[in-house]
């Protein structure tokens, strides 16, 4: 069976699945993070959000971010689901499974994945809010990239 | 002849997914300058830009055939 670890998909995400994909003999701990819709952000409430991706590199980048682990945490695996489209309150957006022999280098890896994500993964979010609708990245949650365009390792600039 | 493609609200500004140029040569640089100038696109100083699903720099050269991504800040997670 082929199975993509790092994936976006439009239809929800079943965790169980990210679990099986990094399961392994030599694992002896598997950190999951689940990334919800939340419902107020600072006093503003969200009714629902879109999701975003431009599909291939996005796919490449989480690859990227997994390539990235492997480096730092040589004895991990690591799966990445996005999902994109419309999502509900509650939703899951995103799931990072990481295996590992120790615990230690998969609650580390698994966080690292997660900021990774929001700086280099093309995937953008529209808050759909009680008044209106925003892109995010633009002003609120975002910082402008400090240099012409993210950092990725081993990328010489 | 170049492809655009555009995401979030540069998608919403000019009300479609994509933009061909007829552009044998460009820069990066030079690109986000003309869109800024003749398509109005906002927010250009913060857009990265993708040449074939790699980020690029200022000074590369976009080539006819190329397809070419605006990357808004990124918002995923």
């Amino acid at each position: 069976m082929t199975e993509k670890l790092f994936e976006i998909v439009d239809q929800p995400i079943q965790v169980n699945t990210l679990i099986s994909k990094v399961a392994s003999r030599n694992a002896g701990a598997i950190t999951t993070f689940i990334g919800t819709v939340r419902e107020w952000t600072k006093g503003k409430r969200t009714l629902s959000l879109e999701y975003q991706a431009y599909i291939p590199m996005a796919e490449k980048m989480l690859k990227a971010i997994g390539d990235e682990i492997q480096e730092k945490w040589p004895d991990t695996k690591v799966a990445i689901t996005h999902r994109i489209g419309h999502l509900e309150i509650s939703d899951i957006a995103v799931c990072i499974a990481v295996s590992s022999p120790h615990r230690k280098a998969a609650y580390e890896a698994n966080e690292y994945a997660i900021e990774r994500i929001k700086q280099i993964v093309p995937i953008w979010k529209k808050e759909h809010w009680e008044h209106g609708e925003t892109w995010i990245g633009d002003q609120l949650e975002n910082v402008p990239y400090p240099t012409e365009k993210p950092e990725i390792e081993g990328d010489i600039l | 002849m170049i492809t655009i493609l555009l995401f979030a609200h540069l998608q919403d500004e000019i009300g479609q997914r994509e933009l061909k140029l007829d552009i044998t040569e460009i820069t990066v640089k030079d690109l986000k300058q003309t869109l800024t100038e003749s398509y109005h696109l906002t927010q250009m100083e913060t857009t990265m830009v993708a040449v074939n699903e790699e980020y690029a720099l200022e000074y590369d050269i976009i080539h006819a055939g190329d397809v070419v991504a605006l990357i808004p800040p990124v918002s995923g997670g």
